[in-house]
């Protein structure tokens, strides 16, 4: 099904300004995560004191799941800064869209692994792309709402913020726009460095395939 | 010529556009531009528009010029994929089309081959970012271009009327951060509405061509009204139309509305941007009503 690896450790540091709340899905048996890498990582976010807590569970993409376990934790996720999520950007989008007024970043990046089947279909698309864009578009992912997949922000087609393609589908760059007002940091979007896929994410799939 | 130097030496910049037949005759296109198209600035050649299958816009711009014309190539981003745009942003260099206007186009579903694949590898935004590095003799590969780099005068598009506005003029800082030069506006019938989007976008200090279609009926604005994208024709512009079917049909109703138009827009904009849908023939007209020939 999936490949997650850890963002560049840099990368992620600077996404956590004051202190996070962090979320490890080890859901499917499916999914190659890197367990060894993201507990070392998160021990040195503790010992430098940047943690409120750490949740470890499974299947965070479906809604109902994360809600159960996350209301046990409501002060933890009040007193921190940013929620970081290890998962793939299903499990991601799902915590961005359940604490909707709270910074939800992305610690991974999700790749395709072909040849695995067996996940329950949830309310959010990853499209394994290896590039994950969560941490600029409020958590939304542009490659699954946007039926062209852009990742530069929103193209001339959207009508009464519906879009060109499927009338039924809200534009999902109306969509990254409002959740950033909402934040406060559509700023983020304005400044953002030009983004341009990159296609060439097989290795990591090969490196992930043998390692089974 | 770059329409960036047009704007430069403070011209009104106006340009016309003109769609290429499904075929290879153009004759009649050309014989056309030429009774009508002469006063303009430029004109836009588009890129398979809506997704209809045509003759390329390169290949019309080249011809265009041959014939004395001022082409802005049209490129959108739904048909090739990185590599296929920048080398034909190098073909169009090559013939000396240095306006491009950048796109992210069409859907490939709303044309006449639904079942195409879509390709958006890039986008309008980073298409501009890649004629920024080609003019740096550079290409998307990291890789140098051989001799004299390309320059091109980089346009790009805005839809002022669009009721995701705030999105849009994110957007439209992202294409001028990204290199765009110019911008050519979705087609304009709320004069009001235009203005208010102009001083939020005059602050970035790029020239803004105004969009202009001639309308032709009530039926067409109708339609556009609920199928188009960033357009938002006025219940009074419709009633015009519907007043005398004739007038209308003449063209005379909807000369007079787009002249209009532009003249309580100009002090609101560097340019107009005329799109005819086949109405070539009344862009005379237009330019004279409107104070601009």
């Amino acid at each position: 099904m999936l490949i997650t690896q850890l963002k560049e450790k840099e990368s992620i540091e600077a996404l956590v300004n004051g202190k996070a709340f962090i979320i490890n899905c080890f859901g499917c048996k499916e999914v190659h995560f890197p367990e060894k890498e993201a507990k070392e990582f998160q021990e040195e976010l503790k010992a430098a004191g940047k943690v409120t807590e750490i949740l470890t569970m499974d299947y965070i993409c479906n809604p109902k799941n994360l809600e159960l376990h996350l209301q046990n934790y409501k002060a933890e996720i009040e007193a921190a800064d940013v929620v970081l999520v290890f998962s793939c950007g299903v499990g991601v989008q799902t915590v961005a869209d359940f604490c909707a007024d709270k910074k939800v970043f992305a610690a991974c990046d999700t790749y395709e692994l072909p040849g695995y089947q067996g996940v329950t279909p949830q309310l959010f698309d990853c499209d394994q792309c290896g590039m994950c864009f969560l941490n600029g578009t409020g958590g939304i992912c542009p490659l699954t709402a946007c039926s062209k997949s852009l990742v530069n922000g929103q193209c001339g087609g959207a009508k009464n913020g519906m879009c060109e393609v499927d009338p039924e589908m809200e534009c999902g760059w109306e969509r990254i726009q409002k959740r950033l007002e909402k934040l406060g940091r559509i700023d983020i979007l304005k400044n953002a460095p030009v983004q341009i896929r990159d296609y060439s994410t097989d290795d990591a799939t090969k490196e992930a395939k043998q390692s089974e | 010529m770059k329409v960036t130097e047009l704007f430069k030496e403070g011209k009104f910049v106006v340009s016309a556009e003109v769609g290429p037949p499904k075929g290879i005759n153009i004759d009649k296109m050309i014989e056309e531009a030429k009774e009508y198209l002469t006063g303009v600035d430029a004109i836009n050649v588009t890129d398979n528009q809506s997704s209809v299958m045509r003759l390329g816009s390169l290949a019309v711009c080249k011809v265009l010029k041959d014939n004395g014309f001022n082409p802005i190539f049209q490129m959108t981003c739904r048909d090739r994929n990185r590599i296929a745009l920048e080398s034909d942003l190098l073909s169009a260099a090559m013939f000396g089309i240095d306006n491009v206007l950048s796109l992210t186009g069409d859907y490939t579903k709303l044309g006449d081959h639904p079942g195409a694949k879509p390709v958006f590898d890039l986008d309008s935004v980073s298409l501009l970012y890649t004629m920024g590095l080609l003019e740096q003799g550079k290409d998307l590969g990291g890789q140098d271009l051989d001799g004299e780099p390309p320059t091109f005068a980089k346009g790009a598009v805005v839809s002022p009327c669009s009721d995701s506005v705030d999105a849009q003029l994110v957007k439209m800082e992202r294409k001028i951060k990204a290199g765009a030069q110019f911008f050519q506006t979705q087609a304009i019938f709320d004069s009001e509405r235009y203005i208010k989007f102009y001083e939020r976008a005059k602050e970035f200090g790029v020239p803004i061509q105004l969009g202009i279609i001639v309308p032709k009926n009530a039926g067409m604005c109708n339609f556009m009204n609920n199928n188009v994208a960033g357009i938002s024709i006025p219940a009074g512009i419709i009633e015009e139309l519907k007043a005398d079917k004739e007038r209308a049909k003449a063209g005379i109703t909807g000369t007079e509305i787009a002249a209009r138009i532009i003249r309580e827009c100009k002090d609101y904009c560097q340019g107009v941007h005329i799109m005819t849908l086949g109405w070539e023939s009344k862009i005379p007209g237009l330019l004279e009503q409107a104070g601009l020939a």
